[in-house]
């Protein structure tokens, strides 16, 4: 993949290939953008395609990084974390999908609507969220992002409706959010995502019938990440070609590894809804790093070898690191400087989410309903009340 | 009726290859998960708010049912299913996860020793496991599904109550799929949170047609697993998650059964009658200990085992004795089975009752995230309800 041409569009002072001093050079030295040729999309019912010649702006590519190596660096933290017993439940890490994260952002408007599964962090980072609320969320602070309720699967800001558990049920509330952007006539669109192993799931059919049927403007994306839990794509699924099983709805695979291929071809998806001709379908081929959920080591059903091929191969992040090195972009000093920066923004967040306090006690039972006067809640035994409000 | 399983041939096939089962290397997530759990690891009781909630107190050594052998609440399901496979031969299992021995690590070893076309994953689609599993055991064939998590069961609600518990009644006797068992890991487990921690037991109580079994321990498990696989109406047999490792007992090697919608009396006594299913059996030994030495106060333990159809007439004559009765339960206590018992008791017992019938419940509130410690009916909590009866 690395192998793309790139044509140079605006040349400063070229010196491919050589590592030069920071100190020495200017920010007019390095190429503003460069325009490459990415992998092409696989398309179902589409007389069309994303294209495969994209341009990435220097500011782009320097934002990608940081926004990856943010969610690469809080995620490896978490992971340390939980090691430590600090995060405790469920926790679903997203190390190694970062190009489907931030693709999808760099496409879309953050006015836009967005809903996931419950492997949520890179994306409520993405929407809005900061890394210290998300950290104080996962060892559950009055900080977090759900006032410490939620956990890790539960996340939500603006315009992203989380974080939902249950695998595949956040996809019809997708469509029924899309329906409210049609409704309102404000040409937003809803982009509804789910796993390869929530694909198989029978309500998302249900809801592919009623996005077509009404001509949502949603994006049905499925993070393909090769393994839904411990099950492998092959074993699981009938067809694996996940973006043609909205049948009638176009689809389009996508290299999921590559954020210039994810943002093309959202940019794509984005402008075919919102010419109102309806919902999209966008497989991304992507892996994750980590198991399934912390519980889960991801090396009994998958070799190490396969992983560290991913890695070595396809990392999101080395790919666009690559991209913009090879292409006078950013210097080395530059990118290290940025990794210090996103590594010292971690460790602050790791620090306020193992200092916060814990949300107190009242919290437990708030909440629960919209209620106003407080409505009295049953503890323990019918006779224990507890106030709740919301 | 052999050749039932043949079906299902396609289902398990494995396009990639797979590390072996039992291998040492081979783990996953719920056996991982449990090693986090409190009690299975004594390193971590030192951490105040990870505390196990109760102590196991294992049953005595069964004598009844032949050689024994050491096994957790999780070997005693697999050796369960492996005699269930080796005798039936219609018998398939499948579930999530499950050919290479499920998150919790229930099924080790038997898709290795009979076949992948007899223990085989399914896709991630909790709906379609369960109305599959009806077919399978509509069809002459003995099924055994497994929801991941008790949580998980809420997509496959509608198979349950509107296909599998009518099926019976609505083909006048004609159709049935009695010798479907569902299985699901289910209620706390420490650090669980919303959707890994639910006791939806009552959900079920609600639905005549099925049966709804809870063990409180290996030696039960086993032989209430396999009541329920023989069992000639639709089961479900929920598996205290946070036992699955802590709970060690000796368990018969062989298969036995014991009779469902039979409570069992743990404990006589003669002042307070005390009601709990699973995990909380185990609180309530706990329970009844305390309130001896504290009180004086002679408690009897009944462990319900049956959800539904549950045993009326040993609970009563326990009540009818003691005169006072305590139920306890993980679920919230709106709508819990502790208020169908409380108010079939009150009926049969009413002029025998020294004290209202007490629940000591979860709270009315989701399973919370780091509140568990709080929401969860512990032994102080239960011991309260029994000092105010006492005081009544």
């Amino acid at each position: 993949m690395l192998s793309n041409i790139s044509n140079v569009v605006r040349v400063g002072v070229q010196r491919n290939g050589v590592a030069a001093v920071l100190s020495a050079r200017t920010y007019a030295d390095f190429t503003a953008q460069a325009s490459f040729e990415i992998k092409k999309c696989d398309t179902h019912k589409l007389d069309e395609a994303p294209a495969t010649e994209v341009v990435m702006t220097r500011e782009e590519g320097l934002q990608y990084y940081r926004t990856m190596q943010t969610m690469r660096r809080m995620e490896l933290k978490a992971d340390q974390l939980y090691k430590q017993k600090i995060i405790r439940g469920f926790c679903h890490l997203y190390d190694g999908q970062e190009a489907c994260a931030v693709g999808i952002e760099a496409a879309i408007n953050l006015s836009d609507h967005l809903i996931t599964a419950y492997r949520a962090h890179g994306y409520t980072y993405t929407r809005g969220g900061t890394v210290k609320e998300i950290m104080a969320e996962l060892t559950g602070r009055r900080g977090g992002i759900a006032k410490g309720k939620g956990g890790s699967m539960h996340m939500y800001c603006k315009n992203f409706y989380g974080g939902n558990g249950i695998v595949g049920a956040q996809v019809p509330l997708g469509a029924g959010v899309a329906l409210a952007c049609k409704y309102m006539g404000n040409n937003e669109l809803c982009v509804s995502l789910y796993g390869d192993g929530a694909a198989n799931q029978g309500q998302i059919f249900e809801t592919y019938n009623m996005a077509a049927l009404w001509k949502l403007p949603a994006i049905f994306v499925c993070e393909n990440n090769r393994y839904g839990m411990g099950t492998s794509v092959e074993r699981a699924a009938a067809s694996t070609d996940y973006y043609k099983r909205g049948d009638f709805i176009p689809g389009l695979r996508v290299d999921g590894m590559d954020v210039l291929c994810v943002r093309e071809a959202t940019r794509f998806a984005a402008e075919h809804c919102r010419s109102g001709k309806g919902p999209i379908l966008m497989e991304l081929q992507t892996y994750r790093y980590h198991g399934h959920s912390m519980s889960d080591p991801g090396i009994s059903y998958r070799t190490r070898e396969e992983i560290q091929e991913v890695r070595g191969k396809s990392d999101p992040i080395s790919l666009l690191k690559d991209r913009m090195l090879s292409n006078n972009m950013a210097s080395v000093e530059e990118l290290k400087e940025i990794d210090v920066e996103v590594r010292k923004e971690i460790e602050d967040a790791a620090q306020f989410a193992t200092t916060d306090p814990e949300p107190q006690l009242e919290e437990l039972c708030n909440h629960i309903f919209y209620n106003n006067p407080p409505l009295e809640v049953r503890g323990t035994n019918p006779w224990t009340k507890l106030k709740s409000v919301s | 009726m052999a050749a039932a399983a043949r079906f299902f041939i396609r289902g398990a096939n494995s396009k990639l290859p797979i590390s072996g089962i039992g291998t040492g290397a081979q783990s996953s997530f719920g056996a991982t998960l449990l090693k986090l759990s409190p009690n299975c690891n004594p390193r971590t009781k030192t951490q105040r708010r990870h505390a196990a909630h109760f102590t196991y107190q294992p049953d005595p050594i069964p004598t009844q049912y032949g050689p024994t052998q050491k096994m957790n609440l999780f070997q005693s399901v697999t050796s369960a299913l492996d005699n269930t496979l080796a005798s039936d031969p219609t018998a398939v299992i499948f579930g999530e996860d499950v050919a290479f021995g499920g998150v919790f690590r229930c099924t080790v070893g038997l898709r290795d020793k009979y076949g992948k076309d007899r223990v085989f994953n399914t896709p991630l689609c909790e709906q379609g496991i369960v109305g599959f599993g009806i077919g399978v055991a509509v069809a002459g064939a003995t099924a055994i599904a497994e929801i991941q998590f008790a949580d998980y069961i809420y997509p496959a609600f509608d198979q349950i109550v509107n296909e599998a518990a009518k099926y019976r009644y609505r083909s006048g006797n004609m159709f049935d799929c009695g010798n479907l068992t569902i299985r699901a890991p289910w209620g706390c487990v420490g650090h669980g949170s919303l959707y890994h921690s639910q006791s939806p037991e009552a959900f079920f109580a609600h639905c005549p047609g099925i049966k709804v079994v809870i063990p409180r321990g290996p030696v039960q498990a086993k032989g209430l697993l396999l009541s329920c696989i023989a069992d000639k109406n639709p089961c479900i047999f929920f598996e205290p998650k946070i036992l699955y490792r802590a709970a060690v007992e000796q368990v018969p090697v062989e298969t036995y059964t014991i009779p469902l919608s039979q409570a069992e009396i743990l404990q006589e006594g003669s002042d307070v009658t005390l009601v709990a299913w699973g995990t909380q059996v185990h609180v309530m030994r706990e329970v009844a200990d305390m309130a001896q030495e504290k009180l004086g106060v002679s408690c009897e333990l009944i462990d319900l085992q049956t959800i539904l159809p549950w045993d009326v007439e040993t609970v009563c004559k326990s009540v009818v004795k003691t005169g006072r009765l305590l139920i306890s339960h993980e679920a919230p206590v709106t709508g819990g089975f502790a208020a169908e018992i409380s108010s079939a008791v009150q009926e049969e017992c009413f002029l025998n009752l020294e004290a209202p019938i007490s629940r000591v419940c979860g709270y009315d509130t989701p399973f919370p995230h780091i509140f568990e410690p709080f929401y969860i009916p512990d032994k102080w909590k239960c011991f309260e309800a029994i000092k105010r009866m006492i005081n009544y």
